[in-house]
């Protein structure tokens, strides 16, 4: 829904926006998880033979393409860190913690991970941290839930859980990623949308090539400069060019064969896409006259879905050489 | 004069806010600048020989934002255009090396990014390794914190360096009309703030900013027709390092040294009398610094630099632009800009002008 404003401000609304990001992992990063579901943590041995941990499928200096997997503990060195007061979503932990960058006992190449720590007082350069695993590790760098502090005055550890029964490798590594974004309306855009609220169509004329866009732009994609001057325009015009939609599909609103036109208002210059009811699908064609047949007026938004649809005029139907530009 | 010779001749910016109520495809900041850097330099818009920019889909949330922001160029008839996902520096350099092969006699390059429709901090932990980090979302000030600790560790600069820089910036931001922060503010006050990321408190970190910029570059047949003082490229060159944080030792930047010194050729950094370095965080400028090998006597972001005002794929651009001006208006004749991409100064461009009489 649109957030209501006072009547220039621009139209802005939430968006959100996820995706399972799905990656094949090769085989040094699927052994790397194969070896993170067993709880342990491997390496790649490089060209100079240091130990890359999180491993790295190429040498950063040689390029040569590593292969030999090197074991390293789950215990080790911060060496970096910082404090973060008030973690931010996806984060390995919900309460503050220490981020930091870790070399593993056997490491050369330092880990990035949360330390839980309770507070930045106990955090230091050099301190020791171990791993502290999730209770069923999937192949996945989360499956360290977390280091912990270690070495003298730690609490030693509870006996290790069996690794998980398991025994195909990893090799596919799925993340979750959801953003959430304020999407916002240019002003024209919003004008444009405001007045279909009250079931008016307006667009806007180029100064430079004095072609009318609807929606407005706000600058001509074909000159680069404002468009400023404004024009309302009727809820009727023709058909330049459709198809008939046969194939159904998830979430598909009207059953097919159905036509979905691009409609040329009268007096603009580009034609929006919409639908073509009110006749059968097949006698719709090029040139046709068509008006809009608006929802009923309680149901109105800032949006063009309150035309339901564009229905036949029964008018004759306009020469070719009146649209051809439009096509 | 050699023919493959190339220089900025025009800069301009929007102003640098915290949000802009404009659309994530930046036309609304982008009609105004791009007229003004087209009627300063005189170069008709149909004759820009190539146009390039730089900003990305992650920021806008959208796909191909950065094909509807093609609007604000006009592209009827058709012009040759690219784009780059990357601070716009990239898309200048490209733009460079478009002119010296050749292919063009000018080019406009511009960058924009509206940081203010997201939660910055988690949008930028997607550009970190998507196996082993990126599923962790640890957040861009805290990446940058990781680095500010190593140099701090290693001796090389004190949070009060650190507290010092902010004041500087911000009391030079005030003559800088588009900067979004600038103030008086002596660097005991900053250190009394509490940290936002121990050891980074608020001074040391950019705000968010929402902002586009624009140069125009030209070869020399076209150069001195558009410019009075035009800043003429001496080196321009990017290096790189690992992008696995924990294989960097933080506190260096090999990449930022390396393009420095390709840049600046034999006579190294003598004689540059300004510096623009895109340093979002107070410790990065003490890196940048010492990595680039700046002689005391340069003066270091005059505009008030990325940590009062840090438009996201625009404000490298912006450090080319700043410091190219300072050859335009005849104040500088020896200029570095930096910019750089990527987490913790991953990627690193250094961009040295110089005037001629
Ligand atoms: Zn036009």
């Amino acid at each position: 829904m649109a957030t209501p404003l006072a009547p220039d401000t621009p139209l802005s609304a939430p968006l959100d926006v996820g995706f399972d990001y799905t990656r094949s992992l090769g085989p040094v990063l699927g052994r790397f998880m194969t070896a993170l579901r067993e709880r342990r943590i491997e390496g790649v041995r490089g060209s100079d033979g240091r130990v890359h941990v999180p491993p790295v499928e190429f040498d950063p200096v040689t390029s040569e393409a590593l292969s030999e997997p090197v074991g390293v503990a789950d215990e080790g060195t911060v060496v970096s860190w910082s404090w973060m007061p008030d973690p931010i979503a996806g984060q390995p932990l919900q309460h503050p913690f220490g981020w930091a960058l870790v070399r593993l006992d056997g490491a050369d190449t330092a880990l990035l991970h949360a330390v839980d720590a309770g507070s930045p007082d106990r955090m230091r350069t050099g301190m020791r941290v171990r791993a502290r695993w999730v209770d069923e590790p999937v192949g996945s760098i989360r499956d360290i839930a977390c280091f912990e502090p270690a070495g003298p005055g730690a609490e030693p550890r509870g006996p290790a859980a069996p690794p998980p029964a398991g025994t195909e490798p990893v090799t596919m590594l799925t993340t979750p990623v959801h953003l959430a974004y304020r999407h916002s309306a240019s002003v024209q855009e919003s004008r444009y949308l405001r007045a279909l609220a009250e079931g008016r169509f307006i667009g806007q004329r180029c100064p430079a090539c004095g072609k009318v866009y609807v929606p407005p732009r706000g600058a001509c994609p074909a000159d680069g400069v404002p468009t400023e001057e404004e024009v309302e325009l009727p809820d009727r015009g023709i058909v330049t060019t459709f198809c008939i939609v046969n194939v159904p599909f998830l979430g598909q609103r009207i059953t097919p064969p159905y036509v979905a036109a691009y409609v040329l208002l009268d007096g603009a210059d580009i034609a929006f896409l919409h639908l073509v009811l009110g006749c059968a699908a097949d006698e719709v064609r090029m040139g046709m006259r068509v008006e809009a047949a608006w929802k009923p007026r309680e149901r109105w938004t800032t949006s063009l879905e309150n035309v339901d649809h564009f229905r036949p005029t029964g008018e004759p139907d306009a020469p070719f050489e009146s649209y051809r530009e439009h096509l | 004069m050699n023919r493959t010779d190339i220089a900025v001749v025009g800069f301009a910016q929007a102003p640098q806010v915290a949000e802009t109520t404009g659309t994530t495809n930046g036309v609304e900041m982008l009609v105004p600048i791009i007229t003004e850097v087209l009627e300063t330099t005189g170069l008709p818009r149909r004759e820009v020989g190539f146009w390039c920019s730089g900003s990305s889909d992650y920021l806008a949330g959208r796909a191909f934002s950065f094909v509807s922001a093609v609007d604000a160029i006009g592209a009827v008839p058709p012009i040759v255009e690219s784009h780059v996902e990357a601070d716009a520096a990239w898309a200048f350099y490209e733009a460079w090396v478009k002119i010296r092969t050749g292919q063009a006699r000018t080019a406009a390059v511009y960058g924009f990014g509206k940081s203010s429709a997201g939660d910055l901090r988690r949008v930028l932990a997607l550009q970190l390794d998507p196996y082993t980090v990126a599923p962790l979302w640890p957040d861009a000030v805290s990446v940058a914190a990781l680095q500010a600790r190593a140099g701090l560790d290693a001796g090389l600069w004190s949070e009060k360096d650190m507290a010092e820089v902010a004041a500087r910036s911000r009391a030079d931001a005030i003559a800088n009309p588009y900067a979004q922060l600038g103030d008086q503010v002596d660097a005991a006050t900053l250190l009394d703030q509490p940290y936002v990321a121990e050891p980074l408190r608020a001074h040391d970190c950019p705000p968010v900013t929402d902002g586009a910029a624009v140069v125009v570059l030209a070869a020399a047949s076209a150069a001195e027709d558009l410019c009075e003082h035009p800043a003429w490229i001496t080196g321009l060159e990017h290096r790189i390092d690992s992008p696995v944080l924990g294989a960097r030792e933080l506190h260096r930047s090999p990449s930022t040294a390396a393009a420095a010194a390709a840049a600046c050729g034999d006579i190294g950094t003598d004689g540059v009398q300004v510096a623009e370095l895109h340093a979002p965080f107070s410790s990065q400028e003490l890196l940048l610094r010492r990595e680039v090998g700046l002689p005391d006597s340069a003066r270091v972001n005059p505009s008030g630099g990325p940590l009062c005002g840090n438009p996201m794929f625009a404000a490298g651009l912006t450090r080319i632009g700043e410091a190219a001006s300072r050859v335009m208006d005849g104040s500088a004749d020896r200029v570095l800009a930096h910019a750089t991409n990527g987490p913790a100064l991953q990627q690193n461009l250094v961009c040295v002008m110089e005037g001629r009489d």
